[in-house]
């Protein structure tokens, strides 16, 4: 039986029918909405690629059904900023280069962005915290901490 | 032969006799780049010269400008891209934003080998230099031709030819939409890097901005009209062969589609992506038990008792196997190097779409043309019946499961009209991706009586497998489709070394088989043996008390390869040390320690030498990696900043190989499945990476990919010997190892 909710995705509502409604969010950003910055990694919660925020918190949307995202409000990296008017996250990690294959780096914008909610300015050690459940087998952590500490600096 | 009017679009093929010169340019009318890549879209083919040794197999130039770089070498999250565009937009005079670049595309770019072996800079970009070298000779040609004025008078700027009086012809109007028909001058005068403006400039990657607005299009991003999803479910162990099938349950999965079935090859396709899940869940499969994999805590045993195929000697200088029988004194060490996976973030994903019995795959394959030719034998097709064309995906490392995922769209697709997209699971990548070998090496030295190295001799144990880079296809594999052997990388590199011993001796038993499908995974082989070549060199200079820097410093005959770890010492301000530094030091229950390695890439080119900073918590048993020092000399730096980009992940992606990776498996499969059961470094573990490079404009640009990831394992391991007085032979430096080591010296 097919079920329609109304997301509400970066202040759009967008109406998506599934057939299931424990289908992972995920898979409604990518498929229905049409967006990119979400991306699939493991689809098990462990892995941070796929996050988003869902009612002001950093979420993994892999992990998420989509019936239990219904009516919140989901922000994605397209929803932060877009290139004529960045988020100063996305700015800070152009600035820094922060990006090899780039796969991970939705995850780690928008969970450094929960970060920043919460905590202004944030040590290494504290970026290092609140990023250890995101991968990046690139290698990119140095560079994405310091475009963490550069935002933040841009922010205060 | 008309020599006027090359811009009346009536003619179609001008030569001009260059007066006072030998060299014949023939501009002859071709398809746009515009239109090129406007017709390569839709799937038909272009007339795009392939050549290596045209200029248009590596660039064309629109009526707009506009230059387009055609590399077959792909960037795969490593800037090559941007370096790519640095080059062309140096030798040509344009401005970096009127270079495109069309990467891995089987009709469009040419054959320049995979992306493989650091080699994109020193082979792709050098190829791509001396192309639009070439062309700007061309153009300026042609110019003075127009102008009746001497060559030597003109110059180049800003995407248009300048004579000394201010008049300007613009590449466009001189060549726009037309193919150049010119050979590619082996010899033809690069500029003076003296004069360089944008190659050794840290310019931004192109990329970056799209990536981190979520607007960049990744091979996972990647849609076709009409498109449907498949998704493989493979055999429960690494050999499993397919009874019975019942797709009942998975029928009446909403969206659900087909089941695909060829041999033990099984795979079930939907209309959508969530529904080809719920389905591969739903589908019940008989597979037969096999448990052919060796005991995993008797891989070593089994690996040293594999039939050996061949021997090849490496290296043979003097005698070395005489003079460790009669020596004074002899040192012997064994290492060993787990199995590793590639551990893409991002699964492997291809599309396949089959036209007229004409197939056409996208994925982020960094082979495109290998691929394609291996995509022809396993359905018995012409090449060029066969289109492979790039599209960035999640990083792969080597060969990780692109070409596997590639194979799969294109089997399941063989029963559709509609293009089929096959995206990996987890699982599917952990399990089923070709592995990093499992790499086995004996060591003895010889001392003379004074306390000098006389001998040196290492043996290997590394799979054989085919010389061709390929790894074989498993749904080739699995549906009884013609397949190949698998290459595992070209892992006897690195068994010889540089260090100046009278006789040194090294020899690769090259296996029979290996547990697992091998593949090249970064650094292939160069790791696992430098890691062995370097611990055991440490161990050389603390058995004869000389500094393990100084000791290296003096076995050297290499200016280069001496100021890079003189360099290196000066950036960590390292202090000489004639054994364990600081046992017992550190405070509490947290030793320090520091290590030093050294290679030069493949004994011809890349220099790196480096220093790790380690805490080992002498309770627990972990190991951080605080700091890693490099300095690194590639010769002429492209872009710095994106040779510390690259140097700083080899640093990182190569300690959690160290410290934290082994592919665990039970006698049927693999059982690290995903990222708990395969645990890779998190950020509190991420060492600071400081970084020296040296420059050398003069001399030819080499690789960054790779070189220093053979490092790092045996610097951190000479650093935990520093701080413990513990010896690391054996990858990964778990803490279970370390304690036990603790509890030995
Ligand atoms: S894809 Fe959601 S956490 Fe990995
Ligand atoms: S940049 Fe490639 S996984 Fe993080």
């Amino acid at each position: 039986m097919a079920h329609t909710y109304a997301l509400r995705v970066n202040g759009r509502t967008t109406r998506v029918t599934v057939d299931d409604p424990d289908m992972p969010l995920l898979y409604a950003l990518r498929n229905q909405v049409g967006l990119r910055g979400p991306q699939f990694g493991c689809g098990l919660g462990q892995c941070g690629a796929c996050t988003v925020q869902l009612g002001g918190q950093a979420v993994r949307s892999c992990s998420v059904p989509v019936s239990a995202a219904a009516g919140k409000p989901v922000t994605t990296l397209e929803g932060i900023g877009d290139a004529g008017r960045l988020h100063p996250l996305q700015q800070a990690f152009i600035d820094e280069q922060a990006v090899q294959c780039g796969y991970c780096i939705n995850g780690m914008i928008m969970q450094a962005k929960a970060l920043l909610e919460r905590n202004r300015s944030p040590s290494d050690e504290e970026i290092r915290a609140a990023l250890a459940g995101n991968l990046c087998r690139c290698g990119t952590h140095v560079r994405i901490v310091r475009a963490v500490k550069r935002a933040a600096s841009t922010m205060a | 032969m008309d020599a006027t009017g090359m811009d009346s679009p009536s003619i179609d093929r001008r030569t001009f006799l260059l007066a006072g010169g030998a060299m014949v340019v023939s501009f002859a009318s071709g398809a746009s780049t515009n239109a090129a890549a406007a017709v390569a879209a839709k799937g038909h083919v272009a007339p795009k010269s392939l050549s290596l040794s045209e200029v248009d197999g590596f660039l064309a130039i629109g009526a707009d400008g506009r230059v387009t770089v055609y590399s077959g070498k792909v960037d795969l999250g490593t800037g090559v891209r941007t370096a790519l565009m640095q080059i062309a937009a140096e030798e040509l005079d344009t401005p970096l934003e009127r270079i495109d670049v069309v990467q891995g595309d089987t009709l469009l770019t040419p054959d320049q080998g995979a992306t493989i072996s650091s080699v994109s800079i020193s082979r792709g970009g050098v190829e791509v230099r001396r192309a639009a070298a070439t062309a700007r000779a061309a153009l300026i040609e042609e110019s003075a031709r127009r102008w009746t004025l001497p060559a030597a008078s003109l110059s180049t700027q800003a995407g248009a030819v300048v004579a000394a009086d201010g008049r300007r012809l613009a590449y466009g109007e001189l060549i726009g939409g037309r193919q150049f028909a010119l050979k590619v001058d082996a010899k033809v005068r690069t500029k003076d890097p003296a004069t360089y403006t944008v190659v050794g400039k840290p310019v931004p990657r192109v990329d970056i901005p799209a990536i981190v607005t979520g607007r960049f299009e990744f091979m996972h991003d990647f849609r076709l009209p009409g498109m449907l999803h498949a998704r493989v479910v493979r055999p429960p162990t690494m050999r499993g062969r397919l009874g019975e099938v019942d797709d009942s349950a998975a029928k009446r999965i909403p969206g659900y589609v087909a089941t695909v079935r060829h041999g033990n090859f099984l795979a079930v396709v939907a209309r959508d992506e969530w529904a080809s899940i719920r389905a591969a869940r739903a589908l019940r499969a008989e597979w037969a038990n096999w448990e052919g994999l060796p005991a995993m805590d008797r891989l070593w045993d089994e690996v040293r008792r594999t039939p050996v195929l061949r021997d090849e000697v490496t290296q043979n200088v003097g005698k070395a196997p005489e003079v460790v029988e009669k020596a004074a004194r002899t040192l012997r060490a064994t290492f060993d190097f787990a199995i590793h996976t590639h551990g893409s973030i991002g699964p492997s994903c291809a599309v396949a779409q089959w036209t007229d019995g004409n197939l056409h795959c996208w994925s982020a394959s960094q082979q495109t043309h290998e691929l394609r030719r291996q995509l022809a034998d396993m359905f018995s097709l012409p090449a060029e019946q066969v289109r492979c064309s790039y599209i960035e995906g999640s990083g792969c490392y080597g060969r990780n499961g692109h070409e596997d995922a590639a194979a799969d769209a294109a089997l399941i697709a063989r029963s559709f009209k509609q293009p089929v997209r096959v995206q990996w699971s987890r699982a599917d990548e952990h399990v089923w991706d070709p592995k990093g070998p499992p790499t086995l090496i004996d060591y003895v030295a010889a001392l003379d009586s004074l306390g000098n190295v006389v001998a040196w001799s290492s043996e290997a144990w590394i799979p054989a497998g085919q010389s061709v880079s390929r790894a074989t296809l498993v749904a080739a594999e699995h549906a009884g489709m013609p397949v190949d052997a698998s290459h595992p990388g070209s892992v006897q590199n690195h068994l010889a070394i540089q260090y100046r011993f009278p006789n040194i001796r090294s020899v690769a038993h090259r296996l029979a088989h290996t547990p697992f499908r091998p593949s090249w995974i970064r650094t292939p082989g160069r790791m696992q043996n430098t890691f062995g070549n370097e611990v055991f060199i440490d161990e050389l200079a603390h058995a004869t008390g000389v500094d393990p820097l100084m000791f290296r410093i003096r076995a050297l005959d290499d200016r280069r390869g001496v100021e890079a770890l003189e360099r290196v010492a000066k950036l960590a301000a390292w202090q000489p040390r004639g054994g364990p530094n600081a046992r017992g030091g550190g405070s509490g229950d947290v030793l320090r320690g520091r290590g030093v390695s050294y290679v030069k890439y493949e004994l011809v080119r890349t220099y790196v030498a480096a220093v790790a900073e380690v805490e080992v918590n002498r309770k627990t048993g972990h190991v951080r990696v605080t700091r890693f020092f490099v300095a690194h000399d590639c010769g002429q730096i492209i872009n710095p900043d994106g040779l510390k980009n690259q140097i700083e992940g080899n640093v990182v992606q190569t300690a959690s190989r160290a410290l934290f990776e082994e592919l665990r498996f039970d006698r049927s499969t693999v059982t690290s499945r995903d990222w708990a059961t395969y645990p890779i470094l998190r950020f509190p573990d991420a060492p600071d990476v400081v970084i020296d490079l040296i420059d050398r404009p003069r001399e030819a640009p080499w690789g960054a990919g790779e070189p220093t990831a053979a490092v790092v394992p045996s610097a951190i391991s000479n650093a935990i010997f520093d701080a413990t007085g513990v010896r690391m032979r054996s990858v990964p430096f778990t803490p279970a190892k370390l304690l036990e080591g603790l509890r030995r010296v």
